[in-house]
Parts: C-alpha cells; structure tokens; sequence
C-alpha cells in the first residue's frame, strides 16, 4: 500500500535530531539541568544519535525509490 | 502529588511532533481505502519487516512496558523467560509450523480459520469472546496510561484518556490496518530510542552490570535469596522456594514456555493479524522471525532498568522511591515513569513521555484494528448481513461497517477505562480470565493444524471444558497472602501457590491439557464431517510442503529461524 515507512520515520527522527542537538548546544552550560543526567548533556547525544537515524532512513529511502522502476 | 515534574515547551514540542506524524500517516493512507480488504487486512502488501516490526510494536503496548519494568524490580532477570523461553520459540513456531496455514487458508482470521478447519460454532464462539475481551483489554490500557498520566504528571485524568482515545481513533479511522501497521513500526522506534537514555544513564549510574550485581547482592539476600538471584536467569530454578517467582525450571518451561507463550503468540489474532497482512506466504512466514530479534533484546530496554530500580530504592541518597496504592505497598508499575523522571531533563524527557504515548497507542491501534476485523467479517458478515451478489456495493457496505466498528470500538474501550476507574480489581480479573481463554485455544488450533481426525463437536467442547477447569482450578487454589477472591479460592482452598505467577502458570497448563484431551477423545467418539478435499490447506498433512528453494537461502525462514534460536541460546547462556 503506497507509502515508503522509511520517509515519515526518517523526517520526524531528523526533526527531532536537529530540535535536541540545538537545545543541547544552547543549555550545555546549565549544570542544573543536567545534574539528573550525572552532568552528561543528553539531549546533546541523543539529538545527534536520532540526527543520523533519520539521515540514516532517509537515505534508504532514496535508494529503494531510485531501485525500483517507477 | 508530585510537584516540581512539570514539563517544559521542548517536551510538548516533541510530543506535538509525533502526534503531526501519527496522523499525517492516517491522513496519507485515506485515499488507499476503497474497500474492506484494504480496510481491515491492509490488502495483504506489507514488506516482511514492516509486518515484523509492527508484529512485536503492537505486544509492546503501555501495560506491557510498565508491566515489564516493574516485573524486573520484582523479579529481576527471571522476567527474561517471558522472552527467551517464552515469546521467542512460540514466534518461531508460528512462523515455520502454522503460518503456512494461517495465510495459505485465506482466512481473514483466526476465528475464520477454525470456521474452514472445524464448523460455524466454533468460529463464533471464539470471535465473539475475542471481540469483547479485545475491547475491554484496549480499556484498561486506556484507564493505566491516563492514572499514571494523571499522578505522575498532574495532567487531567479525562482529558488524557479522550486526547489519546481521539488520536487513535482518528488514525485507525482514516488509514484501517495499514495505518495501525505502519504508525507501530514508527512507534517501535519511538520507544526504543525514547527508553534508551534511562538504560544507559541508569546502568552507569550504579556503576555498569558489574556495579548492579555488587550493588544488588545485600539487597537480595536480605528477602532471603542467593545474592545473585536477581542477574540469573535460570540458576535457582531448581526449587520453587529458591527464586522470586516461585516456580521451578518445568513449571516455567511447561507453563510460560509452552502454554501460555504458544496460546498467546501462536493464537492471539492480535498479533497474528499482523503477519497475515504480509506480502506473500515468505513475507507472512518472515514476520515474526524478523519481529524475533529486536524482541529477544527488548529486555535491556525495559526490564534491566528496572532491576537498577530496586538499587536505587534501596539507596537513600539517591532519592528515587516509587509511590505507594492505599494499602501503603509500591506500585510497581510506576517504575518506568519515576525512572524517566529520575534521569531525565528537558528535552529528552518529552522524547521519554512520547515513547511511553507511543506504547500505549501501538497497543491500543492494534486491539482496534483487531476487533474491527472480526467484527465485520466473524460477526457482522456471518450472522447480520452475509455478503450478496453485488460485490462493488457489498465492498463499500463492509468498508463502511469496518469505518462504524472502529469508532464503535473506540467509545466502548472509553466506557471500559471508565469501568476500571471504578472497580480497582476489573484489570487482574480481566487478564486472569484472558489466559484461561488463550490455554485452550492454543490446543484446539494446534491439534486443527496437525490432525486430521479433529473434529467441530469435539473443538467446540474442548474449548469450553479448558475454560471451565480453568476456572475450577482458579477457584479452588489461591497465592499465599490473596486477600480478595479476584486471586483465587472462591470456592475452596485447596492448594496454596507461593506467588500468584506461578498459580497462572499451572491454571494455563490445567486448562491446555484438559482441552487437547477432551479435544482428542471426542474427536474419536464423533464423525469427521469435513471431507480431505475442504481440509486441503488447513491441515498439515493433506498440504503440500511449502517449497522454499525459489527463495535466496538468507532470506529462507529456515535461515532465518536458525539465526534467531542461536541467538537465544547465546543470550540465555550468557545470563544462565
């Protein structure tokens, strides 16, 4: 049924990759809001992390779309 | 209750980006829907790891990670045989054993297949005890998500459970199965990536596995166990009294590993819907081999963080506690969430939330999407309006039924929430009652699969009588310290088990083995009344084998399942 999965997964991980990473830089010198977290900036790395998942996907998507004769 | 948890503008921001994501999914998949197949069986297109995916995104629901996460507290590393005793060899044998039969019947479901394998009456009764119970289980999921919502976050406890019931309600309207489908494969990774910041933050926190098992040792010993009780896996299973369970190795290989796993993997249309609306006999034998494997890891994700859970409780310094129910005990089942809350700041903890939302609406898309099917097709089109001769208009009427069953649905798993809210006890009732009716199915359908000679009157009575020793023997044992009759021992007591687990572990393998023998002995004494050519795909010896040579061996399902059992296997060994 006609939609590639990997595009809505891709483009809402990126979205949330770049929102996080972009929070993460601008609070990284908030000790308080990272004393839970034992001082690791989290929303750094997991920004970064979901950043490339969605490249990641999107990718895939591209070249499935490209393999397949339309 | 507990203040100082509010969120903040990033949270909800991504909270609002998935909802703009769940729903655009539902809206681009409304002009696919032109008919019931596509409707309610996705129109049998899923690619094998989409299927695969949404196959194990669907059992990943709120209650089963909140759940989870709190059995590891209560039970730590033993909660691991719900997985690798438990799900992952009944996942395998649907796949290689009974898929073939599920998917070459051209059954539309499960309570089809045991119309074309045994008669009408069987079929209908099985469809309509699905159908209620589906509907009240999307309930009480509702009403968990909604009170955890309301005391941990402060949100209002009505506005939660409508908010999430419309979401649901309003993808699985517009997009039918597929919709479900495709937004659980978005909604696995959610939780995935969403849980694993408490995973690693929680690990490091107590200084990595080895730091948790040093840590763990006086805690354990203290409840009287061997200090590594709570890492192990199978070590103390040599007597009951040795592990927190409460069961020895055979009551936990017979009762979790056979019964109760096979009756709810191999059995649970749910579940087995999701691997019917694949692409091809391999893509529907694929499934639950590629849903097997991210399965098998799925207890790092929620029932270790659990374990490091009890560390904490026990650590005064740290200041993590769970809160208490009225008769002054911790609720377990709120681990998780005062977990995410432990860990996490801004940011990351709307991503936790969301993965917590997202769980709870895989579960509940998939109990909708489950109950509009049979509806339409076990009940509606059997017993109120049988199809005519007029196809065209015959697919828009049962498009238009599906469309009314799922909104239908929606409402009465409202009213169930409602329920809930009012009879504390309805949801252990309900999940006890849930396993004394999957026992028995699992016997009848697998002796359906592989004898020939089973017979309608025989299934039919052999559901009934596991049902109702199942209940006798729910009636008449108790765990030690039930203090409401919802545990057991309503007629007599009989028996005491150590803990209720290991009682709804003999109740399933009382009411499996009653079942598979009234099953076989009626089977003998009443005549086959379906002829070997009607039994032709249905039953495992009058089928051809399924050939796999046209495939590539890496994507054969033997391959494949071959792959998944080792994998267990080093798992299990490494956690012996």
């Amino acid at each position: 049924m006609g939609i590639d999965i990997k595009i809505p997964i891709g483009l809402m991980f990126t979205i949330f990759g770049l929102l996080l990473t972009v929070y993460g830089f601008f609070t990284r010198l908030d000790a308080t809001l990272y004393k839970p977290s034992l001082g690791i900036n989290v929303n750094l790395w997991s920004g970064l992390g979901m950043l490339v998942l969605g490249v990641v996907m999107l990718a895939l998507a591209l070249k499935s779309r490209k393999s397949k004769p339309s | 209750m507990n203040s100082g948890f509010a969120l903040s503008w990033i949270d909800y921001s991504v909270m609002l980006i998935y909802f703009a994501f769940v729903l655009g999914i539902g809206w681009a998949l409304k002009r696919y829907m032109k008919d019931a197949n596509a409707f309610l069986e996705a129109g049998r297109s899923m690619p094998a790891w989409v299927a695969g995916l949404a196959f194990i995104s669907t059992n990943l629901g709120a209650l089963e990670v909140m759940g989870m996460t709190g059995s590891g507290v209560k039970y730590g590393m033993l909660t691991t045989h719900f997985y690798w005793v438990g799900a992952i060899p009944a996942m395998v044998f649907l796949a290689l054993f009974m898929m073939p039969f599920y998917y070459g019947s051209k059954a539309r479901s499960v309570p089809e297949y045991l119309k074309l394998r045994y008669d009408e009456k069987t079929r209908g009764l099985n469809a309509i005890l699905f159908a209620v119970m589906t509907i009240l289980a999307s309930g009480i999921s509702m009403y968990a998500l909604a009170i955890l919502m309301e005391k941990v976050l402060g949100w209002n406890f009505h506005l939660s459970l409508i908010l999430s019931a419309a979401i649901v309600l309003a993808y699985t309207y517009l997009g039918g199965l597929s919709s479900a489908i495709y937004n659980e494969v978005l909604q696995f990774f959610i939780i995935v990536v969403g849980l694993l910041p408490i995973v690693i933050l929680s690990l490091k926190d107590v200084g990595g596995w080895h730091g948790l098992q040093q840590s763990l040792a006086p805690i354990v010993s203290s409840k009287g166990f061997a200090p590594d009780t709570w890492t192990t896996t199978w070590k103390y299973t040599g007597a009951a009294k040795s592990n927190p369970l409460g069961v020895e190795w055979y009551g936990i290989f017979a009762g979790l590993g056979f019964v109760l796993s096979f009756g709810y993997w191999c059995t649970n249309f749910l579940i087995v819907q999701r691997a019917m609306s694949a692409k091809s006999t391999t893509a529907a034998r694929n499934t639950p081999l590629i849903g097997a494997i991210p399965k098998m890891f799925i207890p790092f994700l929620i029932i270790v963080p659990g374990i490091v859970a009890l560390v904490l409780m026990n650590t005064p310094g740290k200041g993590f506690s769970l809160p208490l129910n009225a008769a002054g005990q911790p609720i377990y089942d709120y681990t998780i969430i005062m977990l995410l809350r432990q860990y996490l700041p801004a940011g990351v903890l709307g991503l936790g939330i969301t993965a917590l939302l997202a769980s709870f609406m895989s579960g509940m898309a998939g109990n909708v999407s489950a109950f509009n099917t049979v509806w339409t097709y076990d009940i509606y089109q059997s017993y109120i309006r049988p199809t005519t001769k007029d196809k065209a208009s015959d697919d828009k009427h049962y498009l238009f039924v599906g469309r009314m069953a799922t909104i239908f649905g929606v409402l009465v798993s409202i009213a169930a929430a409602y329920l809930a809210s009012l009879f504390g006890n309805i949801m252990d009732f309900l999940q006890t009652i849930f396993s004394m009716i999957n026992a028995p199915l699992f016997a009848v359908i697998f002796l359906g699969m592989f004898w020939k000679r089973a017979t309608g009157h025989a299934a039919f009575t052999g559901l009934l009588a596991g049902f109702f020793i199942a209940l006798l023997h729910h009636g008449l044992t108790f765990p030690e310290g039930a203090n409401t009759m919802v545990k057991g021992g309503w007629i007599a007591h009989l028996h005491a088990y150590p803990v209720e687990m290991a009682q709804n572990f003999w109740t399933a393998i009382f009411a499996c083995s009653t079942s598979a023998v009234v099953t076989i002995v009626l089977s003998f004494m009443t005549a086959q009344k379906k002829s070997d050519n009607e039994l032709k795909g249905l039953v495992y010896s009058l089928t051809p084998k399924f050939n796999e040579e046209a495939v590539p061996w890496y994507s054969r399902s033997t391959t494949l399942a071959i792959i998944v059992l080792t994998l267990v296997s080093i798992l299990t060994i490494l956690f012996w």
